[in-house]
C-alpha cells in the first residue's frame, strides 16, 4: 500500500476469487496478505475456502458440456483471443513478476512471452488434438473403427511454487483446449514465487476473453488446505499438476482412488521452459478420455 | 414360435496339451522352487478335478522376481530395437503354432468353450504380440519429439476371466518399449501363463524380462507393496474395482505409474429400427460370451419399449437353442463357470434379482453332474434402483430394462459409475454415431458387440479405470516422456 505520504494515494485493488465469470470474495470472509518481494504489503488477496471449491465445481460442471459441444474451431479461436488478452497486459505481468516474485526484468519478460506464446500454441492444438491422438485403427476384420479424444468434465490445474505465470498457461491451457472446464487454485502462502496479485490478472485477461463464464474458475487459496477436498470431490473428473511437493501430490493421489479421477501431476516431464514437451499433444493427453466405436463395415 | 433344442452329438476337441504335473515360479528364465514352500493345485472348473500344481509365491518370492526383472531391464532396455521386435515376432509365430494346444489349455483351467479359446482368445493373443513386436523400432514416431524412455519395471495383475489374452494385452506392450515384466496370473487360472514362460524362453527372451509369479492376492498385493517402495516403476492391473481402488491408495504419493482396467456395467441398446435379429444374436454375446465373465460384457439391455415383448421372445427362443456344458465340447456355447466362489457370487445375485421383484427366465438345458454351472438367465421387470442394474455381477445374468426415447436411453445407460463399453443397435447411421458421441464409455460398439483388436485401443471412462490397451495409444502407459528424470 502506498505510504501516506505520497504526492497521491494509489488506487489499490482488491484482490477476489473468479468464480463463473464474475469476481466474488472467499464466502468465508477470509483473506491473506500479500507481500512483495521485499516483504512489503501490497494487498490482502482472498483465502479460497472448501465451500468457494464446491460453488466453483458446480459453475465449471454446468458451463462445460457446452464448451465441449461448441466446434474445435470456435474453441482455438476462444483461446487465440485469451492470448490476445494476455499480450496486452504483458507489462503487468512483467512488473508482478518482478515486484512480488523478485525475478529480474529480463527473465519475467522472456517468462511473460513464453507463457503468451504457448496460450497461441494451444489456441492452435484444439482443432488437431483429435488427428494426433485419436485415429482410424486398421483392425483385422471387417470393421470400420475410429478412436477419438474427449473431454473428460472439470480438472483441478495446481499450480506448483514456482513460475506461476508459466505453470499456469502450461498446465491449464492443454486441459481447456481439449474441452474440459478447470478450476485453478493458485497458491496464496507458499513460497518462493504464490504470486495472488500476478493469479488475478490472469483471470482478468480471461474475464475479457471469449472464454464463457465458468470454464475457468481460479481460486486463490492454500494448496494443502484444498487439496485433499479436490482429491475426494466426485464431480471433479481430473486432476493436473506439476513439480508440486510430495504431501500435496501424496494427497492428491489418495483422496483420487475414492471415484478414480484421473490425476496426472507430470512426474517425469521437463521443466516448464521445455517447449518441445510443453507444446507437444502429450501435455493434453492425461486430460481426455480416448473412446474406440466400431460399425460392422460390411454386410453380414 | 417356440424352437425345440435341437439334439446334437458331442464334438470334443481331441488335442490335449504338454503339461507337467507341477510348476514352480518362472523367474529369470527358467522355473524355480517357491521360497514359500507353498504349492496349490489348479483345477478344471467343468470337472472338478486337479490338473496341475502350482507355486504359491511368498513376499520373498515376489521380491526375488521384481530383482531379477531389474537387473535385467538396462539390458533389455539397450538392446537394439530391431532385435527385441524379433524376438516379439518370434513369440507371436511360436504362439500360433502352439495356439490349438493353448486353447484346449485355456478352456480347460478356465471353464470358457474351446470355440471361443481356439476362435477368439488364441487369435488375439499372438496378434497381440505381433502387433506389438512392430512397436519396438517405431517408438519415436509414435511419440514424436517427446523422447520416449522405458518406465522401468512393470508389475502386471491379471484376471482369470481372459487369462493367456490379458498376459498378451500386460506383456507386449511393455516388451516392445523396453521395460521387464513380473507378471502374476489369476490364483484360479495359472496354466496358459507358466506354459508362455516356456516359449518365451524357447524363443530367446532374455533370462529376467519376464517373471512370473502364481499365486493368490497375497502375491499381488507383494507387487504393490514393492511398487509404493520404488521397486517396481509401474503398475497394470485388471480386476475389480473395488481392488483397483486398493492399489491406486497404496500407490498414492509413490510416483509410480498405475493403469487400471476394471469393472462395468455396460448398456447394450435396442432401438425399434434395428435389424432385430441381428440385434438378438448382439445380444447374447454380448452377456453370454465367456458365461458372462466379461468387464465389458453387456449386462444392462435397454430395448425400446414399442418392440419390447416381440424383442423378449425373439432372446427367449435364441436362448433355448444355447447349449452349456463341457467347454472342450466344439458345439458347446456357454462354458462353466470359472469357480465355486464365483458361481457362489453369481447366485447371491440371482437371489438378489428374485427378492427385489424382477422376473427371471433361464434357458432350459441339463448341467453336469459335477463342476460349477449356471444356466443363462434374463431379468425382466428391471428398475434401475435393482442391485442387478447396478452391481457387476461377472456372470451370464442379463437385466432387461426399457426406455422410450433416445434421450432416456442416454440417461438411463450413462446412470452408472462405470463406463468401460456400450453397444448401440440402429440401422439409422447418424442415431448410432449420436449415441457413440453421448454414451459415456471408453468402448463403443454399434451394431456388433464385443470385437477386440490389437489395434484398437480399449480402457474405461469413470470407475473402470483409466489407461488404454491396443494401439499406439495403448504405449503411452509403458514409456516416459519427456526426457526428464
Amino acid at each position: 500500500m502506498s505510504p501516506a505520504n505520497a504526492t497521491r494515494v494509489e488506487v489499490a485493488k482488491t484482490l477476489k476469487l473468479y468464480v463463473n465469470g464474475a469476481f466474488p470474495r472467499s464466502e468465508s470472509g477470509r483473506t491473506v496478505p500479500v507481500l512483495d518481494a521485499k516483504k512489503r504489503l501490497v494487498a490482502h488477496a482472498s483465502h479460497a475456502s472448501r465451500k468457494d471449491l464446491r460453488d466453483a465445481v458446480e459453475a465449471a460442471n454446468a458451463a462445460q458440456p457446452k464448451w465441449a459441444a461448441a466446434t474445435a474451431y470456435n474453441r482455438g479461436q476462444v483461446l487465440y483471443r485469451l492470448a490476445e488478452m494476455l499480450e496486452a497486459r504483458r507489462a503487468e505481468f512483467a512488473s508482478l513478476i518482478v515486484s512480488i516474485e523478485g525475478r529480474t526484468k529480463g527473465e519475467a519478460a522472456k517468462e511473460v512471452d513464453r507463457a503468451i506464446d504457448r496460450c497461441v500454441c494451444f489456441a492452435g492444438w484444439t482443432d488437431k488434438i483429435a488427428a494426433v491422438l485419436g485415429g482410424k485403427q486398421p483392425v483385422a476384420g471387417p470393421y470400420f473403427v475410429f478412436t477419438m479424444p474427449e473431454p473428460m468434465g472439470t480438472v483441478a490445474v495446481m499450480v506448483p511454487d514456482e513460475r506461476p505465470l508459466l505453470a499456469t498457461v502450461s498446465l491449464l491451457l492443454p486441459v481447456i483446449a481439449a474441452g474440459n472446464s478447470a478450476i485453478v487454485v493458485a497458491p496464496v502462502a507458499g513460497k518462493p514465487a504464490a504470486n495472488a496479485p500476478l493469479a488475478i490478472a490472469f483471470a482478468e485477461a480471461v474475464a475479457t476473453s471469449d472464454v464463457p463464464a465458468g470454464i475457468i474458475n481460479i481460486l486463490t487459496g492454500a494448496r494443502a488446505e484444498l487439496a485433499p477436498w479436490i482429491a475426494s470431490h466426485r464431480d471433479l473428473a481430473g486432476v493436473a499438476g506439476a513439480r508440486l511437493p510430495a504431501a500435496d501430490a501424496k494427497a492428491l493421489e489418495l483422496g483420487a482412488a475414492e471415484n478414480l479421477k484421473r490425476v496426472h501431476l507430470f512426474h517425469d516431464a521437463p521443466p516448464f521452459d521445455d517447449d518441445a514437451f510443453w507444446h507437444s499433444p502429450f501435455a493434453i493427453q492425461p486430460f481426455v478420455d480416448l473412446k474406440t466405436v466400431w460399425h460392422p463395415s460390411a454386410l453380414q | 414360435m417356440t424352437i425345440a433344442p435341437i439334439p446334437y452329438a458331442p464334438a470334443p476337441e481331441s488335442v490335449r496339451p504338454t503339461l507337467r504335473s507341477e510348476y514352480g515360479l518362472f523367474i529369470g528364465g527358467r522355473f524355480v522352487e517357491p521360497k514359500s514352500g507353498k504349492g496349490f493345485r489348479t483345477i478344471n472348473p467343468a470337472t472338478e478335478e486337479a490338473i496341475a500344481t502350482v507355486a504359491d509365491a511368498g513376499e520373498a518370492d515376489v521380491a526375488r522376481a521384481v530383482d531379477a526383472a531389474r537387473k535385467a531391464q538396462p539390458k533389455w532396455a539397450k538392446t537394439k530395437p530391431a532385435e527385441r521386435a524379433k524376438i516379439l515376432f518370434r513369440i507371436a509365430r511360436r504362439i500360433q503354432e502352439r495356439s490349438r494346444e493353448l486353447a484346449v489349455l485355456e478352456s480347460m483351467n478356465g471353464g470358457k468353450p474351446i470355440k471361443e479359446s481356439r476362435d477368439e482368445d488364441l487369435p488375439l493373443v499372438a496378434q497381440h504380440f505381433f502387433h506389438h513386436a512392430g512397436w519396438c523400432d517405431k517408438l519415436d514416431y509414435a511419440f514424436a519429439g517427446a523422447k520416449p524412455k522405458p518406465v522401468g519395471v512393470c508389475g502386471q495383475i491379471i484376471p482369470w476371466n481372459f487369462p493367456l489374452l490379458m498376459a498378451a494385452w500386460k506383456l507386449a506392450p511393455a516388451l516392445a518399449c523396453g521395460n521387464t515384466c513380473v507378471l502374476k496370473p489369476a490364483e484360479t487360472t495359472p496354466l496358459t501363463a507358466l506354459v508362455l514362460g516356456e516359449i518365451l524362453a524357447e524363443c530367446g527372451l532374455p533370462e529376467g524380462v519376464v517373471n512370473i509369479v502364481t499365486g493368490g492376492p497375497d502375491a499381488g498385493r507383494a507387487i504393490t507393496a514393492l511398487a509404493a517402495k520404488g521397486k517396481v516403476d509401474k503398475v497394470a492391473f485388471t480386476g475389480s474395482t473395488e481392488v483397483g481402488k486398493a492399489i491406486a491408495k497404496a500407490l498414492a504419493g509413490s510416483g509410480a505409474k498405475l493403469t487400471l482396467e476394471l469393472g462395468g456395467k455396460s448398456p447394450n441398446i435396442v432401438f425399434a429400427d434395428a435389424a432385430l435379429d441381428q440385434a438378438v444374436e448382439g445380444v447374447v454375446s454380448g452377456i453370454w460370451f465367456n458365461q458372462g465373465h466379461v468387464c465389458c460384457a453387456g449386462s444392462r439391455l435397454f430395448v425400446e419399449e414399442s418392440i419390447h415383448e416381440d424383442f423378449i421372445d425373439r432372446l427367449r427362443n435364441r436362448m433355448r437353442s444355447l447349449r452349456v456344458g463341457d467347454p472342450l465340447d466344439k458345439n458347446t456355447d456357454v462354458g462353466a463357470i470359472n469357480s465355486k466362489a464365483q458361481l457362489a457370487t453369481i447366485q447371491r445375485y440371482l437371489k438378489a434379482g428374485s427378492d427385489e421383484g424382477a422376473e427371471r427366465f433361464e434357458a432350459a438345458c441339463d448341467l453336469p453332474k459335477k463342476g460349477f454351472w449356471c444356466r443363462p438367465c434374463i431379468f425382466t421387470g428391471v428398475q434401475p434402483s435393482h442391485t442387478i442394474a447396478r452391481e457387476e455381477i461377472f456372470g451370464p445374468v442379463l437385466s432387461v430394462m426399457t426406455f422410450r426415447t433416445p434421450e432416456e436411453a442416454v440417461q438411463r445407460a450413462n446412470n452408472t459409475t462405470y463406463g468401460l463399453s456400450a453397444g448401440v443397435w440402429t440401422e439409422k447411421a447418424a442415431r448410432a454415431l449420436e449415441m457413440a458421441n453421448r454414451l459415456n464409455a471408453g468402448v463403443v460398439w454399434l451394431n456388433t458387440f464385443n470385437r477386440f483388436d490389437a489395434s484398437a485401443p480399449f480402457g474405461g471412462y469413470k470407475e473402470s479405470g483409466f489407461g488404454r490397451e491396443g494401439g499406439r495409444q495403448g504405449l503411452s502407459a509403458y514409456v516416459k516422456l519427456g526426457g526428464a528424470r
